[in-house]
């Protein structure tokens, strides 16, 4: 299914899911610690994922694009300090790509339908809809929270 | 009051350059009705009855007479000359054409306000004390934390997809004004033992379905913690909240599945593995938030004006005005006022562009520019000389906005019901209009004395009938309107969910069965006993008996 990087652009999947296949995609269930790439429920308990923190990619499934569960999955395996890639897999639309982003996963695997009615451009367009937000700790840029306290010392200071 | 800087103010312009987008993207067909549904409500856009519905945010209340100018041209332009004030402090305009509302969104934008999160799952738009800075009884004024609330809650990253809406209020007062017992989230601005300032935080209170009484979650939060614990609060809501059944799907019923100690368990464990010092606002930016809040500069005034007592007695509407409609402020020689915008007969919370202009006008005369919007869908000058009183009266008599009946039994509280909601089961106004006329005698609603009625036009409880004095839910039973009446409910701090009385009445069955029990309190209730502390003393026993009479009371 198309995939899309951090920067809004199709790119070819390394990954596959087939049996056997060199660069395995497995599901959870039934993985083993060691696992090159896992996939798992919006539902897993961010714990039980720690020993396959060896992967190189963990892909989190959104069975709805308004299911919300897998930007908290992604946030938490981040805090518990998993670095490798973070893969959103499901229906999510343009307007949902910077809260990706910015909860910690690095690309986004889309079904075909879905992908062909919303080109780069529209991905692209959305993930930079805000300059600055206001959470502070999220993957995003400097936030505003943050801005405002820069301005502050500069101003001290100067 | 508030005021943006570059930040603020870029972001939501940002904002309305999205729903453009986002509108352009739905009339391309790249994106479905399915999925635009949940973008445009996250901007205030119902498809109604009969046409769209835009609701903009008043955050906390506040308005200013220059914001106030605003949604009055919207309302004659886009709208046909109303607004209508809700009972989430915010305005809704009926009738605006979709390709419009961008248009709308940029003029709500030049006077720094916007519709952001007015519906939809997400965090909602915050609520507060509508008297914030000027009650007696404050610890603080709530609506620092408030703006602080409504930033950090603006398209929030993670929460943006929660299982259902999420209703946050504040308070920072000993009396809450701010129901922050029925909503999902409750702040209260409370001290601890050795003085520092933070807040008992309570969860999992609610109408709709299954109305609940919030519990609390934290007795202290210091205040610099305050994001960080909703950020662990909210994570464990999105990751736990069920999302197999909408009804079941607000934190109250998280709470109430797995208890209270167990959410609390599991927030405080995830706020414990968080780093805070990330996450928190630090004090410098709750100080910059804070430092707009300060009072105006009020005149040294003695306590009481001398030819105010002359003006009462020569005008008994005017003292009648006075009696209801005015509250104790803070200040000496100053009082804050109440708007009714329920005069007899109306539509509760309607407010005509021109009455709105008014309000400015008069906001700026008397009140500093100031104006708040109540949950009670009324409208409140906070900061008012008490000398002025008399010819702020009389100004908003001439534009007939002087209903002596705040709190009364005519101020009623209706969501738009039938009339206008594509959920309604039943019609709110007209009910609303028969009691108000029912109970329109000025003498018979000062005897009664303090009592709320609240209506909603279906189990989802926009009028919070669950917590009204007296609450009325309009269903439908075989094809026809059948009101459900409920006593004794409470939003205050002695929150309680209202006891259903009996079967369903017909529409015009109601005023009979309201004015019987009306009837019952005068005749049991101790000297100076309000309509609700009768019926905590006597229970619900007598009045249901009434209720139940089949032979309708003779008046008098
Ligand atoms: S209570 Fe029902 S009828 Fe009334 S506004 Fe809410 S959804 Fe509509």
């Amino acid at each position: 299914m198309p995939l899309l990087d951090r920067t809004g652009t199709y790119i070819p999947d390394s990954f596959s899911r087939e049996a056997g296949a060199n660069r395995a995609l497995q599901p959870f269930d039934g993985a083993e610690p060691g696992a090159l790439a896992i996939e798992v429920a919006n539902t897993t308990a961010p714990e039980s994922l720690v020993p396959f923190f060896g992967a190189e990619m963990i892909a989190i499934g959104f069975p709805a694009y308004a299911d919300g569960r897998g930007f908290t999955l992604a946030r938490r395996l981040r805090h518990l300090g998993y670095t490798g890639t973070l893969r959103a897999v499901g229906p999510l639309i343009a307007d949902q790509f910077a809260y990706a982003l910015a909860c910690g996963f690095d690309e986004l695997e889309l079904p075909e339908a879905h992908a062909a009615r919303q080109p780069e451009s529209h991905w692209k367009t959305a993930a930079r809809a805000f300059s600055a937000t206001y959470q502070r700790g999220y993957a995003r840029g400097l936030n505003i929270l943050d801005q405002r306290r820069a301005a502050r010392a500069g101003g001290t200071h100067g | 009051m508030y005021r943006y800087d570059e930040f603020d103010e870029t972001f939501v312009r940002e904002r309305v350059a999205q729903f453009r987008d986002q509108v352009r993207r739905r009339l391309d067909g790249a994106i479905t009705e399915d999925e635009f549904k949940p973008l445009r409500l996250k901007n205030g856009l119902y498809l109604q009855l009969h046409a769209y519905m835009l609701r903009v945010a008043i955050p906390y209340g506040t308005l200013s007479a220059h914001q106030l100018r605003q949604l009055a041209h919207i309302a004659d332009r886009f709208d046909r000359g109303y607004g209508h004030f809700t009972t989430r402090q915010n305005i809704q305009f009926n009738w605006p054409q979709l390709k419009d509302v961008p248009e709308i969104l940029d003029l709500l934008a030049d006077v720094e306000m916007h519709a952001i999160q007015t519906s939809g799952n997400c965090i909602r738009n915050v609520t507060a004390d509508q008297f914030a800075g000027v009650a007696a009884d404050e610890i603080e004024d709530p609506r620092p934390v408030a703006e602080l609330i409504r930033q950090w809650s603006s398209a929030h990253p993670e929460f943006s997809y929660l299982p259902r809406k999420f209703k946050i209020a504040v308070t920072g007062a000993a009396h809450d004004r701010a129901a922050v017992l029925v909503h999902d989230i409750g702040l209260r601005i409370v001290k601890d033992s050795v003085g520092e300032v933070g807040y008992e935080i309570i969860v999992g209170g609610g109408l709709g379905r299954t109305p609940m009484i919030g519990k609390v979650v934290r007795d202290f939060l210091p205040k610099r913690e305050l994001l960080a614990y909703l950020e662990a609060l909210m994570r464990v809501y999105n990751a736990e909240g069920r999302r197999d059944n909408k009804y079941k799907a607000r934190v109250k019923i998280l709470v109430h599945e797995i208890g209270i100690e167990e959410f609390r368990a599991r927030v405080e464990a995830e706020f414990a593995g968080l780093d805070k010092s990330t996450i928190n606002a630090d004090p410098e930016e709750q100080a910059r938030i804070a430092a707009y809040f300060a009072s105006p500069t009020y005149a040294a005034l003695p306590a009481s004006d001398p030819a105010l007592e002359a003006q009462c007695k020569a005008n008994p509407a005017f003292s009648a005005w006075l009696d209801a409609n005015r509250f104790a402020h803070k200040q000496a020689g100053y009082a804050a006022v109440t708007i009714s915008l329920k005069p007899i007969g109306g539509i509760p919370g309607d407010i005509s562009g021109a009455q709105m202009r008014v309000v400015a006008d008069l906001a700026e005369r008397f009140s500093f520019g100031e104006i708040r919007a109540t949950h009670a869908q009324n409208l409140v000058l906070p900061h008012v000389a008490e000398r002025d009183l008399f010819a702020l009266w009389q100004a908003l008599g001439d534009a007939e906005l002087s209903t002596a009946n705040a709190g009364l039994i005519t101020d009623i509280i209706a969501c738009p019901g039938l009339d206008y909601c594509a959920l309604a089961t039943a019609r709110s106004i007209p009910i609303a209009q028969a009691l108000s006329n029912r109970f329109a005698d000025p003498e018979r609603q000062r005897d009664i004395g303090e009592l709320n009625i609240k209506i909603s036009g279906c189990i989802n409880a926009c009028g919070h009938h669950h917590v009204g004095h007296i609450g009325i839910l309009g269903l439908e039973k075989r094809g026809e309107e059948s009101y459900q009446i409920t006593l004794g409910g409470d939003a205050t701090e002695n929150a309680a969910i209202g006891e259903i009385l009996g079967p369903g009445l017909t529409a015009e069955e109601v005023p009979d069965a309201i004015e019987r029990l009306v009837e019952t309190y005068r005749a049991e209730r101790l000297p100076g006993e309000s309509f609700i502390a009768a019926v905590r003393r006597l229970g619900v026993a007598p009045f249901k008996a009434a209720f139940l009479q089949e032979t309708h009371h003779a008046a008098a």
